[in-house]
């Protein structure tokens, strides 16, 4: 009985490894005819034609990587700024745990209401806005076109709400592990709240957030359903942020049901990709907060 | 011995200054500033959620009635209608996630905890479902089409309900062994030599001690897993798909509140747009509610 329950649950703990496994194997194997036909080809071209077999992922590559770093841009800011104003006693606790309370809320809205409330709410309302960057910035390529509903932008603007409560969360946590002692020894020679902050606090617990920015960019990296709904879903590169783009999440949703054949195997080598650098990126996170935080 | 007195000279060690708070202070001006921008940025951290929440609020809960419950949805172009079987989709879908992922994960946290704390292997076990819970939501979506749906093993079905809960549960799994694992190292180590001391065997600890003594961590985090899975779509698009009629079993296709939302949002039929609301109405009050319940059981443990 003792030994039975203990292989048991053996079984149970090695089956997470072997999910992870089948999973990356799944892929691999559905991947493997478009990886033979393509090669590194289909990651450099864009062209993607199901009717002469043709498949280049250039294009939702090139979007998964803007978006994900662009709205790890806004975001970072944003989200340590938060932490910081809800760790540092600037406000009254019950005010810094009712903020706290709903940036974890908002981590847990569907990503698909978050997608239909960007259709119909947020893009109408930003859209006067981007415009007015169309007309002031137009010469640069990168806002080369005129808005028209879907498109990167918006994508990457849901995307900083998504990823807003994780950084938030993670850099909340870090700062508050940052010991007694470092804050005490600072203001006790005279710095101010914020030279202490960005002089002793913020480098202290910069490693944690490092690795949760880093966690981040691999929600952002794998988010399908908001930007899949605002982005545009368009097959045609464009350098523009304020055009219609792809990403490997949103291809792999609205085309895998309807797919056949070597476009399948296509999407496969598309969700190989995109698995690989969501891999890349969390064993990384998790190599930064494990390494650096056994400091304190 | 001779006396040297101690001279002073006008030169001060410090410079003389006041010791009031002087706002006009350079590092005191850059002070206001700083604490200025962090509360612009938490007020815009937070503007989403009262945004979304309000939106949701208004357009769904203008639909709000008895027919949105007991209906199904209208044929594109026809209005009225309701998301009954959406909301039993979804409730079947999550069961089936939650009945296979909640004993898996369970019982590997278990063997993570109790059996095995630091061991290779369950370090290697450990990173893999980190790794596991980094995985897009997609590609488990991905990974249950290559594996079930293509290959028809359930039942000889391609799309089924079935397909969509073991999605799900992919999913839930790392959520479920990581939060048993957690709770359990929270258990104190006296609670178990006290039980080894009056006899009981590992297994009886375990079930009889340990396991209920870790029961609200664990309940917490299962119930998070769950309100999660509730409101996944990317992983249902292309498993247990969609249906516009009542769910026929779960080896067949089968309509979720999530999926329905997608494909009514991007309809050009206002009926559909706003069913696509009050599916989300629905599906938003239901996961606020178990985030609130979670938190609420986690409070019970802390008197």
């Amino acid at each position: 009985m003792d030994r039975g329950f203990q292989l048991l649950s053996m079984a149970l703990a090695a089956f997470v490894a072997i999910l992870l496994l089948a999973i990356v194997l799944t892929v691999f194997q559905g991947a493997r005819e478009a990886m033979a036909t393509f090669g590194t080809r289909f990651i450099t071209t864009s062209s993607w034609d199901p009717v002469s077999n043709q498949y280049g992922a250039f294009v939702a590559i090139y979007g998964t990587l803007v978006t994900s770093l662009l709205s790890l841009l806004i975001a970072v800011p944003l989200g340590v700024g938060t932490a910081i104003f809800i760790t540092e006693d600037l406000i009254p606790a019950s005010m810094r745990n009712a903020i706290g309370l709903m940036v974890e809320l908002l981590a847990a809205i569907p990503s698909v209401v978050l997608g239909l409330w960007a259709i119909f709410v947020m893009e109408p309302a930003i859209r006067p806005a981007l415009q007015l960057l169309h007309r002031l910035l137009g010469w640069s390529p990168l806002f080369a076109s005129e808005p028209q509903g879907p498109g990167m932008a918006p994508a990457i603007l849901i995307l900083v709400v998504m990823i807003l409560p994780i950084i938030t969360a993670i850099s909340r946590d870090a700062l508050n592990q940052v010991p007694l002692e470092l804050r005490q020894g600072a203001y006790g020679i005279g710095t101010t709240r914020w030279g202490a902050l960005f002089n002793i606090i913020l480098p202290a617990a910069i490693s944690s957030i490092t690795g949760g920015v880093m966690l981040a960019l691999g929600r952002a990296m794998g988010e399908t359903m908001a930007v899949t709904m605002i982005i545009g879903n368009s097959l045609n590169f464009d350098i523009s942020l304020l055009a219609p783009g792809n990403t490997i999440a949103s291809m792999l949703a609205n085309q895998f049901g309807e797919a056949d054949g070597i476009q399948v195997s296509a999407l496969m080598y598309a969700a190989l990709i995109l698995m690989l650098l969501t891999l890349v990126v969390n064993v990384a996170a998790q190599w930064i907060v494990r390494r650096l935080s056994l400091k304190y | 011995m001779s006396y040297t007195p101690v001279t002073y000279d006008n030169t001060p060690l410090f410079e003389r200054r006041p010791l009031t708070f002087n706002p006009a202070l350079t590092r005191n001006r850059f002070n206001a500033f700083c604490t200025a921008l962090a509360a612009v940025f938490s007020t815009v951290a937070v503007l989403p959620l009262f945004l979304v929440i309000f939106y949701v609020l208004i357009q769904g809960g203008r639909l709000l009635s008895l027919k949105l419950f007991a209906e199904l949805p209208p044929p594109p172009g026809l209005d009225g209608g309701g998301i009954g079987n959406a909301i039993v989709g979804t409730i079947v879908v999550t069961l089936v996630a939650a009945l296979i992922s909640i004993p898996i994960g369970v019982g590997g946290g278990i063997f993570l905890s109790e059996y095995s704390r630091n061991g290779w292997f369950a370090q290697a076990v450990r990173f893999a479902n980190d790794v596991l819970s980094g995985v897009p939501s997609i590609i488990s979506g991905v990974f249950v089409y290559g594996m079930i749906v293509a290959t028809r093993v359930i039942a000889g079905q391609s799309y089924s309900a079935m397909a969509g809960g073991i999605a799900l549960s992919v999913l839930m799994l790392p959520t479920v062994v990581k939060t048993t694992d957690e709770g359990l190292k929270l258990v104190p180590q006296e609670l178990r030599w006290g039980a080894y001391g009056v006899g009981a065997s590992k297994v009886v600890t375990i079930l009889r001690i340990t396991l209920p003594a870790a029961f609200t961590p664990i309940a917490t985090g299962v119930v998070l897993a769950i309100a999660r899975a509730a409101g996944e779509t990317a992983p249902l698009i292309f498993t247990a798909l969609f249906s516009p009629f009542w769910p026929e079993g779960i080896f067949s296709p089968i309509a979720t509140m999530s999926v329905l939302i997608f494909n009514f949002a991007i309809m050009p039929y206002e009926a559909q747009n706003e069913l696509a609301w009050a599916a989300s109405f629905v599906l938003v009050i239901m996961i606020l509610g178990a985030n609130l319940l979670a938190r609420w059981i986690s409070k019970l443990a802390r008197p």
